[in-house]
């Protein structure tokens, strides 16, 4: 079926006052055509498939309410949850704590320890006046009897959720060593058939935990290759809503956008820089696909590859310092590196005929990428250090991998029983999570920087 | 019956012929007034076996193996066809629209989508048409005909669409 905001959703450019962004590169802010926080009805399910069991147990005694009525946002649900769906944690069900305990005094280790909980989490939540509430809460070493985080927020509900994804973080670290995720947001396009069987695609931005999906825009033609820029407040994209790709930059907050390239041919695979200036793209307006780096304040444009065979998909170093991309100049797509002043590309992968579409660890020492092996497409992990593979899914048809933010997790679209899906699993491979959409495919996942 | 009606029963005959002669396995549909190729247009192969009413070739697309943008002969019939139309009609401009089944990364296929549309470009060329009255486009995998998972389906998604 069809629902009604339909009509009025379905993107509709005017493009008579838009001028291309060509050799000096005019940026015209379009308004109004772009979504802000639009309605998205499909709603992501996240579910964990392999890895679920052995994580350290952990106890989040349920924060006490302490208004009048329901609580507008079950906080310690949402911590509980993050954490489970880590898979490095076992959070203790409701009936097996010994107590529900929400203040600093009323904790006795002794009960905790009992039930093998290594840590233990507590707090409230109070109202402070209408629409305004305080969330405290704190984490201790159960066997070591101290406190190890304590914080106090103050917010209005609708950023209750974003306190428990906070929560959930500082709980992460200071227990793993290693920086939580629970924060961050995923950009995804879906696809959906309306009710006269035409495709709809959209661009939505959902929280982390698949929550709050937000229709960015969407589109009768194809979107393609979100892309967040390093802070987190845009978004590329390519859009065929001109019946060919073109590649826009688009203000989540405001939903201003500007068309950066729109060149004969080709405009496709933005991807910024880790400071956020320049942004590498593929363009084949000199005959074939080649990269190309864009100033974004400059309005200049440098030409990086330069090579009859196709030259795409490039992804920076998190250090900004080299690019690197899929390349068929060897016969079949390979990955290449290449310096982003110039230079001899290095060729990176060598087992197999088919692999593509890279992107860096956060820490620079891996890349992962599509791989294929006996005529399936799958997600592949190369170590720089030794240039060795490993392979870490067994599906068909995966896709745009991408690592989480935090390095623990690759993201990646796949299809299952028919259908787009995205998946993640964790880098030790341990943990595997199934993202599924309650109507259409979604696919092309984009995972936001830290802390946005 | 019309005169191309009978034109399109000798090419259809003609045809049914030639897939006797050299392939004896396939069956050959009966003739008669209502006599259809079955699955031409999936093969993308049969150039002229019917004629549009403004004399244009009816095949509107042309098919490619897994991995490749080369044209292989039947397509080439069909390339021929629509250059011979573009000869005769010196004013018509069109657009080949390459496509690329599903599998592999979305980037990547946009590129060989741009391969294929530009190698229907190039045999065109060749052929004489003036590459002024040609644009190419692609649409990578984004846009398939058969949205299935399976080889079927992406037989059918790997092609150029040549649009008048």
């Amino acid at each position: 079926m069809l629902p009604s905001f339909y009509v009025n959703s379905i993107l509709i450019l005017k493009n008579s006052d838009m001028t291309y962004f060509r050799k000096i590169l005019p940026v015209f802010l379009l308004t109004v055509l772009a979504f802000v926080n639009g309605p998205a009805h499909a709603i992501i399910t996240i579910t964990i498939t392999e890895g679920g069991e052995g994580g350290t147990p952990i106890a989040i005694s349920p924060f006490k309410w302490q208004g009048k009525g329901k609580v507008p946002t079950e906080v310690s649900d949402i911590v509980t949850a993050d954490l489970r769906r880590s898979g490095r944690f076992s959070p203790l069900a409701r009936e097996q704590m010994p107590a529900e305990p929400y203040r600093d005094k009323d904790v006795v280790f002794k009960e905790w320890r009992l039930v093998k909980a290594t840590a233990l989490v507590i707090g409230y939540v109070t109202p402070v006046k209408p629409d305004l509430y305080r969330v405290e809460f704190r984490l201790y070493d159960v066997f070591r009897e101290r406190q190890l985080a304590g914080y106090r927020y103050t917010v209005k509900a609708d950023r209750l959720r974003t306190v428990g994804h906070q929560i959930s973080d500082l709980v992460y670290e200071k227990l793993t060593g290693e920086k939580g995720a629970f924060s961050t947001r995923i950009a995804y396009v879906s696809q959906e058939r309306s009710a006269d069987k035409k495709r709809l695609y959209r661009l939505s931005v959902a929280d982390s935990d698949g929550a709050n999906p937000q229709t960015i825009l969407s589109s009768v033609e194809p979107l393609m290759s979100p892309a967040w820029s390093p802070d987190g407040k845009q978004l590329a994209y390519v859009s065929f809503e001109k019946k060919r790709s073109m590649i826009y930059l688009q203000d989540l907050k405001q939903g201003k956008r500007i068309r950066v390239a729109s060149y004969k041919g080709i405009n496709s695979a933005p991807a910024w820089s880790p400071d956020g200036s320049r942004m590498a793209v593929t363009l084949s307006k000199d005959g074939n696909p080649e990269i190309y780096v864009i100033n974004i304040s400059k309005k200049s444009l440098q030409r990086l590859t330069f090579n009859r065979a196709i030259d795409t998909e490039p992804a920076w170093s998190p250090d900004g310092r080299h690019l690197v991309f899929t390349s068929d100049r060897a016969g079949g797509p390979q990955i290449y590196r290449k310096p982003v002043t110039g230079g001899q590309a290095q060729r990176l992968s060598f087992e197999g005929n088919y692999n593509a579409r890279p992107s860096y660890s956060p820490d620079g020492q891996k890349i992962t990428m599509i791989t294929r092996r006996n005529g399936k497409y799958n997600v592949g992990v190369i170590s720089l250090a030794d240039k060795s593979m490993e392979v870490l899914t067994d599906t068909r048809l995966d896709e745009s991998p991408t690592f989480a933010p935090n390095g623990q997790m690759v993201l990646y679209a796949t299809e299952r029983k028919g259908r787009g899906v995205l998946a993640s699993v964790s880098a030790d491979g341990r943990v595997r999570h199934l993202f599924t959409l309650t109507e259409g495919d979604i696919r092309e996942p984009a995972w936001s920087p830290l802390n946005p | 019956m019309k005169p191309y009606q009978k034109l399109l029963l000798l090419f259809v005959f003609a045809l049914a012929l030639n897939a006797c002669a050299t392939k004896p396995e396939e069956a050959v549909q009966p003739i008669g007034e209502e006599a259809v190729v079955q699955g031409a247009a999936e093969e993308g192969a049969l150039a002229g076996e019917e004629l549009g009413a403004d004399g244009r070739p009816s095949v509107m697309r042309v098919h490619f193996a897994f991995d490749s943008s080369s044209v292989d002969s039947d397509n080439r019939e069909t390339i021929e066809a629509h250059a011979a139309y573009l000869t005769a009609n010196p004013s018509v401009n069109i657009k080949l629209e390459g496509h690329a089944d599903e599998r592999g990364t979305r980037e990547y296929n946009l590129a060989l989508g741009e391969r294929r549309a530009k190698a229907v470009v190039q045999m065109l060329a060749v052929l004489g048409i003036d590459r002024s009255r040609m644009t190419d486009t692609s649409y990578g995998e984004e846009n398939p005909l058969d949205e299935a998972h399976n080889e079927a389906a992406w037989k059918m998604n790997r092609r150029v669409e040549i649009v008048y």
